[in-house]
């Protein structure tokens, strides 16, 4: 790796693990670290959405089903049959992986924006399950007693904590989803998403390799939503409904959906919008993230990613001349 | 080598192929040309698995192909060089080539050598199989489709429109490798709306009108012919193929 492309990635890991040591000393924003706890537990979402929408070119209107559906799978199997959370976290993932295959293997066999729609039917499908099985989720009013996470033996409490183990989740998530995109899987979904025809012809088995990413980015949503159950340890279905997977999409536009950078800044960004300065508009929030889905449609397109980069690559070029 | 038999395929709602017929023997070069919308790229596709024809048959080397998966077809030595060139523009140029042998995928040694073959043949593409494909010029990006679609080791190549938006210097190149791809021994079905071009090289062709072969006969023999000249040769078309 060269420095021009390690030295960003060294900024961005010393500023993270620098974060709540920056805000703690300010009362007005040391509960940014709370913030961004959350913020960390929905990159894992958009990451794996990320792929899918820039690299498979199919859109989920479901990651907060499967976002729900490891919330809720760690919070029955830990608090009703006393599983080790570190257990259920993949019995959960399984969980969501195999739902994920069996929407995903018809909706991808046919062409276009098939997914989308058969997501967003599963979706609502899941939110209603959650609020009528009342014997297991607790229905609308949902579920408490949820017990905390421990590493090697010490409980997960402080918010400082919580914020490393879901960063490192993340960091893992963002260093495995690289080395999959540039894998011989990730050089034929960008042949997918360049040429589909094309790929094709070749013998690229598209549908297949489509469901697999849509496998992959349900794993990491339940994943997510696993940590979520444990870090805020009461569950109501609201925290899953269609509204959050539109908000799981457009975190994802608005970072750009061509990077990984692209997932983890819109992801950021947006939780912040929500969680800390949209409290004023009240209902009015939709309408806000409308106005930003359009914003970032109309202007910059290819996310905020990508625009910075060029900003700061146009800079660099006007301050040293070409050396060609 | 190949039989198409009244052929049927429909395009969405369009019914794009009405029972289409030809065969293509080995060694040749077969042109099909034909206006815009006339259903050559529906008959390619069709070949290639890429479309479910919805009746009729195709025939490869005596074994039934219709309607099985491009998989399947590029198995059996078929290959496509996508109408519009269709190469993978950020990935790299030797990228490109290995998506080509996509289904050599676990015989390594095999890929590198055809690679190295053709980096060998292709000496512009050696110069660039770093780079990305995408900052290719048009003549080189249609020099890569080609070389790619041989990676999978075709004995049968679709060529669908390969002098599409080249400059007509560049398209005599890209002709002058298709005559030698048969002179060694491939076949080829070749795609063009370039009528004059195509038929030149072509030992036979077809006329596709509306989704049915209209005309048929040797490449000369329809060079000749004045219902093609007066459709798809004109006037003022001449200069450079006459040269």
């Amino acid at each position: 790796m060269n420095l021009r492309k390690f030295a960003p990635v060294a900024a961005f890991v010393a500023f993270m693990a620098a974060f709540p040591w920056m805000v703690a000393p300010f009362d007005a924003i040391s509960h940014y670290t709370d913030v961004m706890v959350f913020a960390g537990i929905f990159c894992l979402v958009t990451i794996g959405l990320s792929l899918l929408m820039g690299f498979a070119g199919q859109i989920s209107l479901a990651q907060a089903a499967f976002f729900g559906i490891g919330a809720y799978a760690s919070a029955i199997l830990t608090g009703r049959f006393g599983w080790n959370p570190w257990a259920a976290m993949p019995a959960g993932a399984a969980a969501a992986a195999a739902v994920a295959w069996i929407v995903g293997v018809p909706a991808l066999r046919l062409k276009g924006h098939y997914l989308a729609m058969a997501t967003l039917g599963f979706g609502v499908i899941v939110h209603i399950v959650l609020n009528e099985e009342v014997e297991w989720t607790g229905g609308p009013s949902g579920m408490v007693d949820i017990p905390g996470l421990s590493v090697a033996g010490v409980r997960v409490l402080s918010e400082t904590a919580w914020y490393y183990l879901v960063w490192t989740f993340v960091a893992a998530a963002l260093i495995f989803s690289y080395h999959v995109l540039h894998s011989r899987v990730g050089r034929a979904l960008r042949a997918i998403h360049e040429a589909e025809k094309a790929a094709e012809a070749m013998g690229v088995p598209v549908a297949s390799y489509k469901v697999q990413v849509f496998v992959y980015s349900a794993v990491l949503a339940s994943l997510a939503g696993s940590l979520y159950t444990h870090y805020v340890t009461f569950l109501t279905p609201s925290s899953f409904d269609l509204m959050w997977s539109v908000r799981f999409v457009l975190m994802v536009v608005v970072g750009g959906m061509q990077s990984l950078w692209g997932a983890v800044l819109g992801t950021v960004f947006l939780t912040f919008v929500g969680n800390e300065w949209l409290h004023v508009f009240a209902d009015f929030e939709v309408l806000v993230y409308g106005g930003i889905l359009l914003a970032v449609a109309l202007l910059v397109p290819q996310g905020l990613v990508v625009w910075m980069q060029e900003k700061l690559s146009r800079r660099r070029e006007t301050l040293l001349p070409r050396s060609e | 080598m190949l039989t198409v038999r009244s052929l049927h395929t429909y395009y969405g709602n369009i019914h794009a192929l009405k029972g289409v017929s030809l065969h293509v023997r080995s060694g040749e070069i077969v042109a099909l040309i034909g206006a815009n919308g006339a259903g050559k790229t529906t008959l390619v596709h069709s070949i290639a698995g890429l479309l479910r024809p919805q009746k009729g048959s195709i025939l490869y080397k005596e074994e039934d192909i219709t309607g099985l998966a491009p998989e399947a077809v590029v198995e059996r030595g078929i290959a496509l060089v996508p109408e519009g060139r269709q190469i993978f523009a950020t990935l790299s140029v030797e990228a490109n080539l290995e998506m080509g042998a996509f289904i050599h995928r676990n015989r390594r040694d095999q890929v590198r050598r055809d690679m190295d073959a053709l980096l060998e043949r292709f000496p512009i593409l050696r110069e660039r199989r770093r780079q990305l494909a995408g900052t290719l010029s048009g003549g080189e990006q249609q020099m890569l489709a080609i070389s790619r679609a041989l990676m999978a080791r075709p004995e049968f190549l679709l060529l669908d429109e390969p002098s599409m938006g080249l400059a007509p210097l560049v398209i005599r190149e890209i002709f002058a490798i298709i005559r030698r791809l048969r002179d060694e021994g491939r076949t080829i079905l070749l795609i063009e709306q370039n009528a004059r071009a195509a038929l030149q090289i072509a030992d036979r062709g077809y006329v596709m009108e509306t989704g049915k072969v209209v005309l048929q006969g040797e490449g000369r023999e329809l060079l000749a012919h004045r219902e093609v000249q007066r459709a798809y040769l004109g006037k003022g078309s001449k200069e450079i193929w006459d040269a």
